[in-house]
C-alpha cells in the first residue's frame, strides 16, 4: 500500500512548499483528468446504452425472434437462449480442462523439464492470440473432423479455447495461495498425492477458482468474434434445441442489429446489450460474493 | 510453490527432487500400483497438454488455407501490394490497405490510452487514499468487463455522430478510423492502467522514503524515482495494450469501415486486418474458394504479429526486472 500521506509527516514539512508549486499542482491535476476521463467514458457508455435501448426493453425483447423487416417488434430470444446454451457447454468443456492443467502445473510439474518450461511458455503466448483467432482454428478443427460449423457444440469449442488460458493462469494463482502446510499434513496422514489435491487442495482453493472460472465466463458470454468465424450465425429465427442445433448469441445479435442502417434496429441492439450487460453483472456480483464471502487468508 | 511427487505418476516421479518433495518418502511411492491414479495423473498431463496441441493447431489451421491461397498469389505482391480487392473480378491482394486500418486505429488508440491510464495507474497508485482507491478501482474493473460488442455500439452510436461530428465540429463520416480507434483507446485503459499500477504498487517504499527524505517532492519521486524502478511492468501493459489493440475485432468491424484503402488521415474510413476477417466471414465463404482461404492468410499475418509483439513483451519483463 503507497500511503505516501504517512511519510510525508512532520519532518518533511520543510518539503511542502515543494507540493505548491505550479508544476506539481499540474502534474496532479492532470493525474485526476485521466481518472475523470476514464470514469467519464464509462458513465457516458452505460447512460447511452439505457437511454437508447429503454422504450425497446419490453416483453417482444424477450419472446420474439429476430426480423429482417420489422425492427419494432424485432427480439433477442434466440440470442438470448443461444448465449445461456453455449455458456453451460464451454463451462462443460473448459472448467475440467482448465483446473486440470492448473493441477498438474501447479502440483505435480517439475518446473525445470523441457516439457513443462514448453506449457508455461506457451500459456502466455496463447493468452495474448487474439480471439478471433480461435474463431479460424475451430473453423479448421470442424472442418477437418466433419463437425458442422454453424451449431453450438462448434461455437462452445470456440469460446472454451479462447478461456481455458484464463482459467488456467486463475486456478494455478488460487492453488499457489494454499499453504503448503496442508499438503504436508495430509500427505503425513498417509493420503496419497492426488488424494491431497483432490479432499485438501482443491477445496481449500476452491472460491478462487470460483471467481477466476466465472470471470473467464462472463469474458466469453460478451465475446463475438470467434464466433463470426463459424459463419453465418446471424439470422437464427427457433430456438437451439441441443448441441447439434444452429445457434445465435447476444453479442452476434447486438453486432448484426447495429450494423443495420435503419434506427429502430440501433434501439433493438441497445435494448440486447442492456440485457446482455445485466447478465455480466450477475456473474460479477456473484464472483465478487464468493470471493468476499468464502475465501480464506491464511 | 509446492511440488509433490505424483505416486507412481509417469511425469515427476523419475525426475529431479525439488524443496519441500522430501515429505514424501518411499512409503507413498510404494502405492504406485493405483491405476485409477494413474489414469487421472494422465488426465491431468493430457489437459496442460492440451494447451501445446492447441497451440499447434493454430498454426496448422492457418498455414494449410493460408499456404494454398499463397500458391495462386505471390507473397510479394501480398505484403507490398497497395490495392486490396479479393472479391472483384479484377481481384488485387495487396494487403498494405489493412495493414494502413490497422495502423491508424491503434496508434490513434494508444495514444488516448496510454497517457489516460499511465495517469490513472500514477494517481491510483501513489497519491490516491486507500478509501479512494477502494471506489475507483472496481469502476475501472467494470470498464475492462464490458463487451467489445458494446464498445462498438458505442463508437458507432454516440462518438461518431454526437462527439466527433456535434462536440468537435471535425468533419468525419459514419465510418472513421477516429472513432474506432478512440473507442479502441478506451476500451485499452483498464489493461494498462491495472497493469502498471501492479508495478507500480511493487516498488518497495523505502525508495520512495529515501527520494522524499533528500527532499524531493511527490511528483518528482513519482516521476525519478517510482517510475523508472517500474519501467518494466510499465513497458510490458503497454505491449499488451498494444496487442490487444491489434487484435481486437468487434470495434473496428463496427466502426472503421468497410471499404479497405490506404488511410493517410484519421478521420478517413478504412478497414483493419481484422475488420477484413470479420466481414468476409459473416457473408457466405464456402470452405476451399480462394475468398475462404484469403481470410486465413490474413488470419496468419494477425497471428505472426501479435506473437512477435507478444514476445517482446515477455523479453520487456525479464530484461528489466528488477528483484526487490
Amino acid at each position: 500500500m503507497a500511503t505516501i500521506g504517512a511519510v510525508a509527516t512532520a519532518p518533511l514539512r520543510a518539503g511542502r512548499a515543494g507540493e505548491r508549486s505550479g508544476t506539481s499542482i499540474g502534474f496532479l491535476v492532470a493525474l485526476w483528468a485521466a481518472l475523470a476521463f476514464a470514469l467519464v467514458c464509462l458513465a457516458t457508455l452505460l447512460v447511452t446504452a439505457f437511454i437508447d435501448g429503454y422504450p425497446r426493453l419490453d416483453g417482444a425483447l424477450f419472446t420474439r425472434y429476430s426480423s429482417r423487416v420489422i425492427p419494432e417488434t424485432a427480439g433477442a430470444r434466440a440470442a438470448i437462449l443461444g448465449s445461456m446454451m453455449v455458456i453451460v457447454t464451454t463451462a462443460l468443456m473448459a472448467i475440467p480442462l482448465g483446473v486440470a492443467a492448473a493441477v498438474y502445473l501447479e502440483e505435480f510439474a517439475d518446473p525445470r523439464r523441457w516439457f513443462n518450461k514448453l506449457i508455461e511458455v506457451n500459456l502466455q503466448n496463447l493468452a495474448a492470440v487474439p480471439a478471433i483467432v480461435y474463431g479460424m482454428l475451430t473453423a479448421g478443427f470442424a472442418l477437418t473432423v466433419g463437425l458442422p460449423r454453424r451449431v453450438v457444440l462448434s461455437g462452445a469449442i470456440a469460446l472454451a479455447l479462447l478461456i481455458l488460458p484464463v482459467i488456467i493462469i486463475t486456478t494455478r494463482e488460487a492453488l499457489r495461495s494454499v499453504p503448503a502446510e496442508i499438503r504436508q499434513g495430509s500427505l503425513a496422514l498417509g493420503a496419497t498425492p492426488l488424494q491431497t489435491v483432490w479432499r485438501q487442495t482443491l477445496p481449500s482453493a476452491l472460491p478462487g477458482v470460483a471467481t477466476g472460472t466465472i470471470l473467464a465466463l462472463s469474458r466469453a458470454l460478451g465475446e463475438a468474434a470467434p464466433l463470426l468465424l463459424l459463419g453465418g450465425l446471424v439470422f437464427v429465427t427457433y430456438d437451439p434445441n441441443g448441441l447439434m442445433s444452429g445457434f445465435t448469441t447476444l453479442p452476434i445479435q447486438i453486432f448484426s442489429w447495429t450494423g443495420q442502417p435503419q434506427v429502430e434496429f440501433r434501439q433493438v441492439a441497445s435494448a440486447a446489450i442492456i440485457v446482455l450487460l445485466g447478465l455480466l453483472l450477475v456473474m460479477n456480483a456473484l464472483a465478487i460474493v464468493i470471493r468476499n464471502r468464502y475465501q480464506r487468508h491464511w | 510453490m509446492s511440488t509433490l511427487t505424483a505416486g507412481g505418476g509417469s511425469s515427476s516421479g523419475t525426475g529431479p527432487r525439488r524443496g519441500n518433495s522430501s515429505i514424501d518418502g518411499p512409503s507413498i511411492q510404494r502405492q504406485s500400483a493405483r491405476y485409477g491414479e494413474r489414469l487421472v495423473m494422465g488426465f491431468l498431463i493430457s489437459s496442460a497438454g492440451l494447451s501445446v496441441i492447441v497451440t499447434v493447431g493454430i498454426v496448422v489451421a492457418l498455414l494449410v488455407p493460408a499456404l494454398e491461397f499463397f500458391r495462386e498469389v505471390s507473397v510479394w505482391d501480398f505484403l507490398f501490394g497497395t490495392r486490396w480487392a479479393p472479391t472483384f473480378a479484377n481481384s488485387d491482394f495487396g494487403v498494405l490497405p489493412l495493414i494502413t486500418g490497422t495502423f491508424w486505429t491503434t496508434v490513434i488508440g494508444l495514444a488516448l490510452a496510454v497517457p489516460v491510464g499511465l495517469g490513472t495507474a500514477v494517481y491510483l497508485a501513489e497519491y490516491a487514499r486507500p478509501r479512494v482507491r477502494k471506489t475507483f478501482k472496481p469502476a475501472l474493473e467494470v470498464l475492462a468487463g464490458i463487451p467489445s460488442v458494446v464498445y462498438g455500439y458505442f463508437a458507432l452510436a454516440f462518438v461518431a455522430p454526437v462527439v466527433l461530428n456535434n462536440l468537435l465540429s471535425l468533419e468525419v463520416g459514419t465510418y472513421s478510423v477516429l472513432a474506432a480507434g478512440l473507442v479502441l483507446g478506451i476500451m485499452i485503459i483498464p489493461t494498462i492502467a491495472s497493469l502498471s499500477e501492479d508495478a507500480l504498487t511493487a516498488v518497495p517504499q523505502d525508495l520512495r522514503q529515501g527520494s522524499l527524505a533528500l527532499g524531493a517532492n511527490r511528483m518528482r519521486t513519482t516521476l525519478r524515482v517510482v517510475f523508472p524502478a517500474a519501467i518494466s511492468g510499465i513497458a510490458a501493459s503497454i505491449v499488451l495494450g498494444l496487442s490487444r489493440a491489434v487484435g481486437e475485432t468487434m470495434i473496428v468491424a463496427l466502426a472503421a469501415g468497410t471499404q479497405a484503402r490506404m488511410v493517410d488521415s484519421p478521420t478517413s474510413n478504412g478497414q483493419t486486418m481484422t475488420g477484413f476477417i470479420a466481414q468476409t466471414a459473416t457473408g457466405e465463404s464456402t470452405p476451399g474458394t480462394l475468398t475462404y482461404n484469403t481470410l486465413f492468410a490474413v488470419g496468419l499475418l494477425l497471428f505472426v504479429i501479435t506473437l512477435i509483439i507478444n514476445i517482446i513483451s515477455i523479453r520487456l519483463v525479464q530484461r528489466f526486472r528488477e528483484a526487490y
